[in-house]
C-alpha cells in the first residue's frame, strides 16, 4: 500500500496488466509519444502521461502511437479484440466520440449478441471526461450516458486512485468491450492504493458513508463532492449515505434502491447533462421500486442543459458543486 | 499461380454454391419466407473465391452487407447461412444476426457489416492481431464503391500502411452504391487513391476469376511477407438490385441481361478452363448439379427449422431491465 495519484493507479494497472498477459496491448494518439519525431522517445506517456513509462518497458509493439484518425484506431482495437488480443486503446477525450461512434456502438457493443454469443470483443477504451479545466464545450463533456444507453457496452466511471485501478484491471479481464471514464480533474487526486493488482467487480456499488436521513447517489467527481457535502450536513445534524455506482452498466440497482428504502430521501448527482442522463434514469428506477419508501420528491443535481462554457465563472457555474448538493439535501429534508 | 484440377474443381464450386444459394434466397425472399433485408452478390462471385481461395485459418475477412458470397468463400457453413437467414435458433448466429450481420469468426469471417464502411478498422485490428502475434495471418476488407468513399476506409489504408499492416483492401465496384453511379459518386480513381498511401493497387476485371486469383495471390503473399498492404479493384455486375425489391429502375434497360449473358464470371471460367483442356464440361455440369442439392437440402432444412427460443431474446448480453 503506499499513496498514489489516480493517474498512477491507472498507469499501475495497466503495466501490471501487460506484464501478466502479453495479449495486451495499449493503442492511440501519443500513447508513447514522438512516433517518427526526432526528439525523445516516450515524449509525452499520453496526452496527460497516463500511459508514460509503458513503452520503454514494453517496447513499440505492445504501445502503439497512432495518427489521428479515431474510427481507424479505434475500429482496428475492436477488431483486434475480436481476434485474440486485449487491446486498451485511448479515445483522448470523449468528446471524440464523435469521430469513432460507429466503431463503438454498432461494431464493438454488437458483436456477442449479433453473432449468437459466439464472438468476445475485450477491449478496453480508456477516455477522459469531464468540466473544470477551462477547456470549453468540445473537450469537457461527461457523455457516459450515451453509452450507458447502448446494450453490450460496460460503462466505468471510477471516483478515486483506488477505485481506477482495480476497475482497470476488472475492465482488461472482461470479456465485453468496456468504456472506462477517467475524469481529468481527477488525476492529481492522492490515495492509498495497493501496490499488488487486484479487481473491483463491475455492477457492485460503493457505499462510502451511510446515515439515517438521505441518500445520495453521486458518479465519478461527483462521489468526492457528495462526500463533502455530507461533511458539511453532518454538522447541520443531517447524516447521508453516499452510494458511488461505480459503473453505469452494469448498474447496481438493488444497492441504490435498499439504500433509499433506509433514509426515504433521494439526491442523485451528475455531471452530464440532464437531459436522459443518469441522474434521470436512476430517479426513474428509485420511482418505480421504492415509491412507497419517498418521504420527498426525488431532488437531481446536475449542470443546466447547455454546452460546457468557457469563461471560468461561467464554467464554476456549471458544474455541481458541493454546496449545490447540501442545498439539494436539505430541500429534500424540508 | 497456377491451379491444378483439385483446386479449379473446388473454386468452380464454390462460385457456383454462392450463385445458387443467392438465386434460391431471391426466389424464396420473393414467397416470403425470408424477414428482413437481403442484398445478394449474385454475379460478384469471382471476386469471393478469387481472394478467399488464398486464405486459411489464420485469416481473417470483413465483408459488406452484400455478404452471403465472402460468407460462403471463407468456408462458413451454408446450412447454417440459410438457417440464419430464414432466422432460425440453428442460424450461423442462433437467429441474432440475419443476413446483414451473418459470421462466423471460428472460420476468420468477422461478419456482414450493416454500416457501409464498417469492416475496414476491424480489419486493421485483425491484421494487427496477427502481427503482434507473428501467426503469419492477413487480413482482408472487403468494400463495395460505396464505401471506398467512406472515412472508414481511407482512414484504414492510411493506419494500414502507417503500422505495415498485413491488410488487403478490395474494393468491389460494381457500379452502384444503391441507386447512385459510381462514376459519379467516387471522385478520382481508386488505384491513385492506393498510390497516394503508398499501397500497391490492381485494377481488375470481376468476372475474369483468374486475374483476380492473380493479383489477390501477390498481395497475400506480400502482406505475409511484411511488405504492407495492398488494394485490389474489382469491376463487377450484381445480377440484382441493391436489396430486395429494388426495381432498379436507374439502371440501363437490359444492362443484366448482357452481363449474364456475354461476362458472366462463371461462364467466362467454364469456356477458360474446357477450351484449355484442364477440365471437361462433364465435371463442371456434374457440380453444378451437386451444388444444386445442397442448396435445396438446406433451404428444406431451414424451413423445417425452428425459430430462436424466447429466452434467446436475453442472451448474450449485460441485461439490466
Amino acid at each position: 500500500m503506499s499513496k498514489k495519484s489516480y493517474r498512477q493507479a491507472i498507469n499501475e494497472a495497466l503495466a501490471q496488466e501487460m506484464r501478466r498477459d502479453p495479449t495486451v496491448i495499449v493503442m492511440g494518439e501519443d500513447n508513447a509519444g514522438g512516433m517518427g519525431a526526432p526528439g525523445e522517445d516516450d515524449a509525452w506517456g499520453g496526452v496527460l502521461g497516463v500511459t508514460k513509462g509503458l513503452m520503454p518497458e514494453f517496447g513499440r509493439d505492445r504501445v502503439l502511437d497512432t495518427p489521428i484518425t479515431e474510427s481507424a484506431f479505434i475500429g482496428a482495437a475492436v477488431g483486434a479484440a475480436a481476434t485474440g488480443l486485449r487491446p486498451v486503446a485511448e479515445l483522448m477525450f470523449v468528446d471524440f466520440l464523435g469521430v469513432c461512434f460507429d466503431q463503438i456502438f454498432n461494431q464493438a457493443a454488437k458483436f456477442r449478441y449479433m453473432f449468437g454469443g459466439k464472438a468476445v470483443t475485450p477491449v478496453v477504451i480508456r477516455t477522459m471526461y469531464g468540466a473544470g479545466f477551462r477547456a470549453a464545450s468540445q473537450h469537457s463533456q461527461c457523455l457516459y450516458p450515451i453509452f450507458t444507453h447502448i446494450p453490450g457496452l460496460k460503462v466505468v466511471v471510477p471516483s478515486s486512485a483506488y477505485e481506477a485501478k482495480g476497475l482497470m484491471i476488472q475492465s482488461i479481464r472482461d470479456n465485453d468491450p468496456v468504456i472506462f471514464l477517467e475524469h481529468k480533474v481527477l488525476y492529481d487526486e492522492i490515495e492509498e492504493v495497493p501496490d499488488e493488482p487486484y479487481t473491483i467487480p463491475f455492477g457492485e456499488a460503493n457505499l462510502t458513508r451511510e446515515g439515517d436521513d438521505v441518500t445520495i447517489v453521486a458518479l465519478g467527481r461527483m462521489v468526492g463532492f457528495a462526500n463533502k457535502a455530507a461533511d458539511m450536513l453532518q454538522k447541520q445534524g443531517i447524516t447521508c449515505t453516499v452510494v458511488d455506482p461505480r459503473t453505469t452498466s452494469p448498474l447496481d440497482e438493488d444497492t441504490i434502491i435498499e439504500a433509499v428504502e433506509d433514509t426515504g430521501r433521494l439526491v442523485v448527482v451528475d455531471e452530464a447533462s440532464p437531459r436522459c442522463g443518469m441522474a434521470a434514469d436512476i430517479s426513474a428506477l428509485v420511482a418505480q421500486n421504492a415509491f412507497k419508501a419517498l418521504k420527498a420528491p426525488i431532488r437531481m443535481v446536475t449542470p443546466p442543459h447547455t454546452p460546457v462554457p468557457f469563461a471560468p465563472q461561467l464554467e464554476d457555474a456549471y458544474i455541481p458543486t458541493p454546496e449545490k448538493i447540501a442545498d439539494a439535501v436539505r430541500q429534500v429534508m424540508a | 499461380m497456377q491451379l491444378n484440377r483439385e483446386e479449379l474443381l473446388q473454386s468452380y464450386r464454390t462460385m457456383c454454391t454462392i450463385r445458387e444459394f443467392e438465386e434460391r434466397v431471391h426466389s424464396e425472399f420473393s414467397e416470403g419466407g425470408i424477414p428482413g433485408f437481403v442484398h445478394l452478390y449474385a454475379g460478384e462471385e469471382a471476386s469471393a473465391v478469387g481472394i478467399c481461395s488464398h486464405l486459411d485459418d489464420r485469416d481473417n475477412i470483413a465483408s459488406t452487407h452484400r455478404g452471403h458470397g465472402h460468407c460462403i468463400a471463407k468456408g462458413c457453413d451454408v446450412n447454417g447461412m440459410m438457417a440464419e437467414i430464414f432466422g432460425r435458433g440453428e442460424g450461423l448466429c442462433g437467429g441474432k444476426g440475419g443476413s446483414m450481420h451473418i459470421a462466423d469468426l471460428s472460420k476468420g469471417m468477422m461478419g456482414a457489416n450493416g454500416i457501409v464502411g464498417g469492416g475496414p478498422p476491424l480489419i486493421c485490428g485483425a491484421a494487427l492481431t496477427a502481427k503482434t502475434l507473428k501467426t503469419g495471418g492477413v487480413a482482408v476488407a472487403f468494400v463495395g464503391d460505396g464505401a471506398s468513399n467512406q472515412g472508414t476506409t481511407l482512414e484504414s489504408y492510411n493506419l494500414a500502411k502507417v503500422w505495415n499492416l498485413p491488410a488487403i483492401f478490395v474494393v468491389e465496384d460494381n457500379g452502384y452504391a444503391e441507386s447512385t453511379a459510381s462514376v459519379w459518386a467516387v471522385a478520382g480513381d481508386q488505384s491513385k487513391r492506393a498510390a497516394a498511401f503508398g499501397m500497391p493497387a490492381y485494377e481488375l476485371d470481376g468476372n475474369d476469376f483468374f486475374a483476380i486469383h492473380q493479383a489477390a495471390g501477390e498481395a497475400i503473399e506480400r502482406a505475409r511477407g511484411g511488405g504492407g498492404p495492398s488494394l485490389l479493384h474489382v469491376k463487377l455486375t450484381r445480377y440484382f438490385g441493391h436489396f430486395e425489391g429494388d426495381a432498379m429502375t436507374y439502371r440501363q434497360a437490359g444492362e443484366i441481361e448482357v452481363a449474364r449473358r456475354e461476362r458472366d464470371p462463371l461462364k467466362f471460367f467454364r469456356r477458360r478452363v474446357t477450351e484449355a483442356g484442364v477440365l471437361e464440361s462433364s465435371q463442371l455440369d456434374e457440380i453444378e448439379s451437386d451444388v444444386k442439392s445442397l442448396i435445396d437440402q438446406s433451404v428444406a432444412l431451414s424451413k423445417a427449422a425452428p425459430p430462436p427460443t424466447p429466452e434467446r431474446l436475453l442472451t448474450d448480453v449485460y441485461v439490466s431491465y
